[in-house]
Formats: C-alpha cells, structure tokens, sequence
C-alpha cells in the first residue's frame, strides 16, 4: 500500500517524457559548450586578453629616472602622448591613412567593377592574380624595390626625365610638405608605396560586393532607361557601399599601424608604428607604446561609428 | 489590322553553337494581351529579352511602334519589363523603386512621389510605400515590380514568368488583376509562360514556342481546337496523338489525327457504337482521381497509350472504370478529331 502523502508527492514529480526531453536538452547544451570552450577560450583570453593587457599597460608609466615601469594606474604616460611632438606623430599617421584609403577606394572601384562585370571569366582570372600575386611575395621585397624605383637614379626619375615629365617631378618634390630632394624620401613616396602595398585589401572586398549584386539588378535599371552612368550612381554604388567600407578598414587600419614603409621610404618624421617600435626597443618605455597603439584602436572606433551613423552597413 | 506594337522580321538568335531562336516572325499589335508560351529552352525567354533589348539578335529585325530599334540598347526602348525575380532594388524603399522611372526621366521629386502614391494606390500597397522590398510577401513585391515598370506608361509591358514564384491562389487572383489592369491601361501586354492554362485564360493571342521556333500563332480557341503540330496538340492541353497505319484504319484520310481526352468516352466492348463514332481497344490499367475530374489510360490492344478524361459523377462511366484490368473500348466522335498535318 501506497501511503496517501507519497502518491501526492509521486504526483508532483515531473513526468517522464519531461524529464527525458530536458535530459536531453542539457545534454545538447554541455556538448554546444564543449564545442563552443576552444574558440571562447582563444578569442576571449588569448585576443581580447591581450589587447585588454595592451589598454592597462598605458595607464602605467616608467621612472623618468630608473626607466623602471612604476605599477600604479593614472594618465602620466596619456599626458605623455598628448605633447605636441607626439600629437604630430599620431596626426601625421591618422592623415596619410587617410589620404591612402580615399586614393586605395578611388582606385579600388574602377579595377573592381571592370572585374565583376566585364572581364571574361579568362580575363578575370589573370585580374586575380595580378592583384593577388604582389601578396605571395615578401612585403620587405616589395618594399626595397620600391625603395628603388623611386630612388633618384631609378626607373621613376629616369622615365620622367626621358618622357619630358623632370619639371613636373621637380614642382612635385619642390612641394612644401609633401616634397623632398627625391621620390623615395618624399611623402609622395610614402604615400604611393602605401597605396600599392594595401589596394588588393581594398579591391577585394569590393570586388566580392559586385559579385553579390544581381545581374538582374542591372538589367531592370537598364530595363527602366538608366544610362550606365544613372546605374553606376543609384543602384551599383549604395549596393557596394559595404564592400568599400569593409575595404577601407582594411587599409586604413593597415596603414595606421604600418611601421616598415615609412622607415624604408619617406622623410625622417615617425609614424605611430615607428613610434611605438622606438618606445618598445631602445627607450624601453613600454606603457608609452601601449599608449601609442590605442591611439589607432580609438581613430578607428570613431572611424567605425561614423561609417556605422552613415548607414555604411545598413546593407549587412 | 489594328496598329502594330511589336514586330520581329525573320529573328534569329545564336549563343556560340546554339541555336536559341530560328527565324522568328511575329506581330503583336496594339492593346493586346499576347502570350509566348512553351517548355523551359524552347526560346520564348530570348524571344521576351530580344524584344526588351537584353540580347542583340544574331541577324533580323525588331521593330516597336514604327521604329526600327533593333540595334537600340535596353536602355533606349520604351517597353519595360517585370522580372521573373522582380528585381526590385533592396537599398530602396517600395516607393522610391516605384518612382524610379521617373526619376531617370528627370521628374522632379515631389510630383514623381505624387504619381508613386498614385501607383501604390492602384496596386492596393498604399500602406507599403516606406518599406524595402524584403519587408514584402512574393505577391506585394510582384505588384511593386508591375507599378514600377508600368509608372511611366510604357506602350509595351514585357512579362517573364510574372506568376511563377507565387502559389496557385495568389496566382489565380493576380491572373485576374493583370487581366483587369491590362484592360483598364490599354497597354500591350507580352507575357512569357510555360503554363497553358495561363496561357490560354489571360491573352488574346498565343504563341507556341517549341526548339527555338515558334509552332503555331493563334487565340487560345484556336491553339486548342486546332492546333497545327502535334507539339501543339500535346503541349496545350493533353490529346492522344494517332499517327500512321491506326488513323488511317480509323479516320480513312488523315493520317495524323488528335484526340482530346475529354472528349473520349469509355464503353463496354460488347456495346454497339454511335453512329459516326471511332473505337480503339485496350486494356485499362489506371484509373487517377483528379477531384472534378478522372484520368483513366488505356494500354491499346496494338501497342501505346491512350488517355480518357471524364467528369466526376458520370454514374453511367464510373459504373466501368472502377473496373481495372478489364478490356474497353474507347470511343470518340469523327467530329472531335482534329487532323494534324505531317
């Protein structure tokens, strides 16, 4: 005989079935986490981890005498940053990204374009791999070679002189600025050597906007009587609005950080990256590096925000 | 004759080593609801796409109005279509693709936002103007895709496969609507299908397209009562083809003749025949129940098929079909016969 109090409890309990199906749903919960634990792990310690390592370090800052990092947090080192030698440093950098990734878009677009849409399927191919070759090769190569070209007695200077371009060259080096006694210590130089290292950054992530455009999107503008160049403006570009955005991290970013280019090719005056590079070895004031590479960090979330207000990712 | 919208002269079409179309001459005039009807690859897509100016035809002629515009880009003719995708633009809102022909044609904004209004009224999407496309159901963004091609009053509206995408009510009730607005608008009408009933509910004139040609040109009375091929015969609606030796024995001077199923009556072999009425033989060997309607085949004593569609609720026929594995008869009028030439 049952007692009266157990039935009352027996009746409580869930029944099976119930119990079963939850089983059987935590169970697919601990396998989703095993899953899940590597990748968390990496992206949250080893990434995140150290970036948020990176941020702390530059609330840090070092003896002025000892050159030993003093463990206590404030904004000695921010204070640092924010002197006008280093301010010029970071707007120098912020500008020729810039100015490289509105040049690398510019470019970018057209090459893209002629890819996605017109190329035969041969002809795309060989698009490929010209853009995609210069990326197999060794970026310090490319670099020197570059170093090279541009040098006063290399090929640059010497097709100028021989195609009647010396004036030209010599009113661009003469350039305030911008100039300098050669191509390969000008900004000038910096800024193209910039601007071929990072285009395929910039072109295939546009190139892969194109390629999801429906061709049908094309024939039905064409279709309503807009010309190529109606077509160009109202449906390709809001369309491949994402990929130029998405292209433009890219080299923005990527110039923002670089620290070889300018120390190979241009004038004298640092980069953020050549900064940081400086502060990390001889100097060995390691929160100012760390200072120095969230200044980067924070231009780009302002760049990502605006591009973000702008409606750049509404297409997503 | 009524003025003439569209004429292609002679068409013909290759990609590469194929052959899409072949010597295309048709006329589609003023107001009229045409239909190019055929299976998929039998080239009445090309056809639509030559017209819309999507595809320069190998060699002939293609003329809207009185214009020549053979050699014209898409771009530069006045007919529009509507896509089988729609291919509404998704970075717009419902109202700025409506009004988008106008804004090529330089209509300044607030009148062509007026006339979107107008549009999105006449298609009952008034309340969708704001929205993008992929907020829309498969028959809103078919109703956007026929106001945006039909805002500026084109003179021909081309259609590819307009109701495909849609499920069988919505597509009985925009048959209606596109019939209805096509009258209301008086605007020529070319509608791609491969679906006869389509076909032969909503136009005026049919063309059957077949491997690149077109097989017979006609109202859909006349496709389906006499119809020239027997692509034709079989392709619209369903006929038994009898051919050869059989249809002479049966019919004595055609000797390729159709027969509707529907007008195919089964009968006991035993029983005498009408007067003026042709029998075949065979054994039936399936019975299918279509709802208003039952199939039936019959495998003839001589070799082939032979199909008999009948009425739900003919006591007198059910009485025998229900009767599988038995051999019948099937008998048919004279009258019925619709004689194919070779």
């Amino acid at each position: 005989m049952t007692p009266g109090w157990m039935k009352a409890a027996l009746a409580r309990l869930p029944t099976w079935p119930y119990r079963i199906s939850l089983s059987a749903r935590s169970a697919r919960a601990l396998t989703l986490i095993a899953l899940l634990l590597p990748p968390l792990i990496w992206l949250g310690v080893v990434y995140l981890g150290s970036l948020f390592a990176l941020f702390a370090q530059s609330f840090l800052h070092i003896d002025e005498f000892s050159g030993v990092v003093v463990h206590k947090l404030g904004f000695h080192t921010y204070a640092k940053l924010f002197t006008a030698a280093n301010l010029d440093i970071i707007r120098r950098s912020a500008l020729m990204a810039a100015l490289v990734t509105i040049a690398a878009s510019i470019v970018a677009i057209p090459i893209a374009l002629y890819m996605a849409l017109y190329a035969s399927p041969r002809l795309k191919s060989i698009f490929f791999v010209g853009v995609l070759l210069p990326l197999w090769s060794s970026y310090l190569v490319r670099v020197y070679a570059w170093k090279l070209i541009l040098a006063k007695e290399g090929i640059a200077n010497w097709v100028a002189e021989h195609a009647g371009l010396g004036g030209v060259l010599n009113w661009l080096l003469a350039l305030p600025g911008l100039g300098g006694p050669s191509l390969s210590t000008s900004y000038i130089g910096t800024f193209t050597v910039f601007l071929y290292v990072w285009l395929p950054y910039a072109i295939l992530p546009i190139h892969a906007a194109l390629e999801r455009v429906p061709k049908s999107l094309l024939e039905a503008a064409a279709d309503l009587n807009a010309s190529s160049r109606a077509t160009l403006l109202h449906i390709i570009l809001p369309l491949i609005v994402p990929g130029i955005a998405a292209g433009s991290i890219f080299t923005f970013s990527l110039t923002l950080g670089d620290y070889i280019i300018p120390g190979i090719i241009g004038p004298p005056p640092l980069f953020i990256g050549q900064a940081v590079l400086a502060h990390l070895g001889a100097a060995g004031n390691l929160p100012l590096a760390a200072a120095f590479s969230v200044a980067p960090l924070l231009i780009l979330a302002g760049y990502l925000y605006i591009a973000r207000r702008l409606g750049a990712f509404d297409a997503l | 004759m009524r003025d003439i919208a569209v004429e292609l002269k002679d068409v013909t079409h290759r990609y590469g080593d194929v052959t899409a179309l072949s010597h295309i001459n048709l006329t589609v005039a003023k107001g009229e609801f045409f239909a190019m009807l055929g299976p998929s690859g039998s080239g009445k897509t090309t056809c639509l796409r030559v017209i819309a100016g999507f595809e320069q035809p190998t060699s002939g002629r293609v003329t809207l109005g009185n214009e020549d515009v053979t050699l014209l880009p898409a771009s530069r003719r006045a007919v529009h279509t509507v896509f089988q995708d729609y291919a509404l633009f998704p970075h717009m809102t419902v109202a700025q693709n409506i009004a988008f022909p106008l804004m090529i044609a330089g209509v300044k904004k607030k009148e062509r936002m007026t006339r979107a209004g107008e549009m999105l009224e006449r298609v009952k999407l008034s309340k969708f103007g704001g929205r993008r496309p992929a907020e829309l159901s498969g028959g809103q963004r078919q109703r956007v895709a026929l106001a945006r091609a039909l805002i500026d009053g084109p003179p021909v509206l081309l259609l590819d496969e307009p109701l495909g995408a849609l499920d069988l009510k919505l597509r009985e009730e925009m048959q209606r609507e596109l019939k209805s607005l096509q009258r209301a608008l008086g605007t020529t009408f070319i509608f791609v299908t491969h679906d006869q009933g389509e076909a032969l509910g909503m136009s005026d004139r049919i063309a059957v397209f077949n491997r690149g040609r077109i097989e017979q040109i006609g109202t859909p009375t006349e496709i389906y009562d006499s119809p020239r091929t027997a692509f034709v015969s079989t392709f619209v609606g369903s006929a038994n083809l009898v051919e050869g030796p059989r249809a002479a024995a049966l019919a004595g001077a055609p000797t390729r003749f159709a027969i509707r199923p529907e007008r195919v009556r089964l009968a006991d072999l035993t029983s005498q025949p009408a007067a003026g009425a042709l029998r075949v033989s065979g054994k039936l060997i399936d019975s299918q129940y279509l709802g208003a309607a039952v199939r039936l085949t019959l495998a003839l004593d001589d070799g082939g098929e032979f199909h008999i569609t009948l009425r739900s609720g003919d006591l007198e026929q059910e009485a025998l079909h229900t009767r599988l594995g038995e051999r019948f008869a099937a008998e048919f009028s004279r009258d019925d016969v619709k004689a194919i030439p070779e």
